[in-house]
């Protein structure tokens, strides 16, 4: 589905990804690990054509066609979508609306299948506007929602577990296991081991660059053993 | 020339009244009070108790007696519709608007040039508000694609003493062409004004907005609020002003415009002047560019460029 060959990012004369090498398998949920910094919402950015990133070497590859010079939107129409860390804001525009727009079927039905599937009462919600008003964390569910209106064949999320409360977080991860279920790949970005316990397999990053990847347990674990005891983060000592 | 049947004409001018979003069972239903103006023919004209339209057509366009009679409380919005269905033409409406002590009314206003290469359209409005007197105004505009229309309202409104003057002025469907809106506002005692205009401006379109607003009675307030967001070359500039003139008059101008891109050009002028110590007025101005991050945000969920823009723009223009 996703293939990532020797993916190069330099920015400023910085090189933030770094020979960055992944598969993400159709129906699979894969899940990256890597701590703050360590080139994640980058390679995101990479995926889907956000903030004008653009690879300075290297091939991304979906479904056997190099996407790196397209669009955000031409990529998103090929089925490709992103869960921002920080999500936008819009004012003026209904989670009703928002979530309409991404679906493909915009009936209200549906729409509100997927707030409840993130854990949100629809009565209480449609009609807010996505502004300040909602808290982060609310903004965070309404995006996740979003993701799952859209159906996507390819959906990156960005930390979906950060500024969510625990009582949130078994209703979110519920929603990408659904997302999965529904047929969707999903590149989930984290930096918390307890997240991928949802995932299928796991690839840990640092300094822009995957130095591990296994099976969710064993390589969440060789996480801990070293880099979360690593003391100089992005110098990689494997 | 052709000449189509007034009714043919009708026809076309209701039509597309109401695929610029206006309510047609409104002008069809005989307890709504209503003014179908065509170039400078006048198809529809119904007043409703103590509400009275007097029409005179000209050669260019259309002169408008409004009267709403003391104390009349007119239950039901009253709708306009101005419009010019040819691809050239000018249209100028005449209009005095006399609300009297104590009357009540709101007016929804459709102006609809959807074919327009070569068309002007006029307003010049004489508008007097009486004592404790309401009045909401609210006029949207309807263009085609092509831009090619010159539309300059124009209107003094004085308000009296513990009058109500609202008026929204909204520009953003199709190109605006060339705007030049000038409304001024006078104030009596415990007047209240608020004038809000809402414009999207593309292509190569050129706006100017004057919003001026003179508070000369005790305690009399003003509102001028301005939202307009700028794409491709499009130019604006708003001029905003109140002067405080009285004790304890209250004013602001507040206006926000966003730009798209890096050709569109836009100018926010706001005086304020205050000629007695306990008048206040306050202004904000914020020119700012539309954040990319939430372009992106749509466009992630596969809508273009352009659309997104849209969407993002619908929703500044609707707060
Ligand atoms: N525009 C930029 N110019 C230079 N360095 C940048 C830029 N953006 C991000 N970085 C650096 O790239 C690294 C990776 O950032 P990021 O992808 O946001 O990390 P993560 O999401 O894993 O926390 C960080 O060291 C960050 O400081
Ligand atoms: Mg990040």
């Amino acid at each position: 589905m996703l293939v990532v060959e020797n993916l190069q990012l330099k920015l400023n004369g910085n090189s933030i990804i770094n020979g960055l090498d992944l598969h993400v398998g159709k129906a699979e949920i894969h899940g990256i690990l890597g701590e703050n910094g360590t080139g994640k919402t980058t390679l995101a950015n990479l995926i889907m054509g956000t903030n004008n990133y653009r690879p300075t070497g290297g091939r991304i590859i979906f479904e056997g066609e190099d996407i790196a010079e397209l669009s955000i939107s031409e990529r998103a129409k090929k089925g490709i979508t992103l869960a921002w860390q920080e999500p936008a804001r819009v004012e003026g525009l209904t989670v009703k609306d928002y979530l309409s727009l991404s679906s493909k079927n915009g009936r209200a039905d549906q729409i509100e299948r997927y707030l409840l599937m993130v854990g949100m009462e629809p009565k209480q919600y449609m009609d807010r506007d996505i502004d300040a008003t909602l808290s982060g964390g609310e903004r965070k569910r309404i995006e996740m929602a979003s993701v799952l209106a859209m159906h996507p064949k390819l959906a990156i999320l960005d930390e979906p577990d950060s500024g969510i409360d625990i009582v949130a977080l078994p209703l979110l991860l519920n929603g990408i296991i659904e997302m999965n279920k529904q047929g969707s790949s999903v590149l989930l970005i984290t930096h918390s081991e307890q997240v991928t316990e949802i995932a299928h397999r796991v690839s840990v990053l640092c300094a822009g660059k995957i130095i591990n990847s296994g099976a969710p347990l064993e390589t969440s674990q060789w996480f801990k053993n070293n880099c979360l005891t690593c003391p100089h983060i992005n110098e990689p000592a494997h | 020339m052709i000449r189509y049947s007034v009714e043919e004409e009708y026809k076309g001018i209701i039509s597309a009244y109401e695929k610029a979003g206006g309510d047609k069972r409104a002008l069809q239903s005989k307890d709504v009070a209503k003014l179908v103006i065509h170039e400078n023919r006048v198809l529809a004209n119904d007043g409703v108790k103590g509400l009275k339209i007097n029409t005179e057509e000209t050669d260019s366009g259309v002169r408008v007696n409004f009267t709403v009679e003391k104390g009349t409380k007119v239950a039901r919005p009253v709708h306009l519709c101005f419009g010019l269905l040819p691809k050239e033409g000018l249209q100028e409406i005449i209009m005095k608007v006399d609300a009297q002590d104590n009357s009540e009314v709101s007016v929804v206003a459709h102006c609809i040039f959807p074919n327009a290469v070569k068309v002007i359209h006029k307003m010049d409005a004489d508008i007097n508000i009486g004592a404790n007197a309401k009045f909401d105004y609210k006029e949207t505009h309807y263009h085609g694609e092509d831009g090619g229309i010159e539309v300059i309202p124009k209107a003094k409104v004085k308000v009296g003493k513990g009058g109500v003057w609202q008026s929204t002025f909204s520009l953003s469907q199709g190109l605006v062409g060339r705007l030049d809106y000038d409304f001024e506002v006078f104030c009596q005692e415990k007047a209240v004004a608020e004038l809000v205009v809402k414009v999207y401006g593309r292509g190569s379109d050129d706006i100017k907005i004057l919003e001026k607003i003179h508070l000369d009675g005790r305690g009399a307030r003003g509102m001028a609020k301005s939202r307009l967001v700028l794409s491709d070359k499009a130019r604006a500039e708003v001029r905003g002003e109140t002067y405080g003139n009285a004790p304890y008059a209250r004013g602001h101008v507040d206006c926000i415009e966003l730009v798209n891109g890096t050709e569109a050009v836009a100018r926010a002028i706001p005086i304020v002047e205050v000629t007695v110590d306990t008048a206040k007025v306050t202004h904000e101005a914020a020119i700012g560019s539309i954040d990319r991050k939430q372009v992106e945000t749509l466009m992630a969920r596969g809508l273009d460029e352009n659309e997104a823009v849209d969407v993002i723009v619908r929703g500044i223009l609707k707060s």
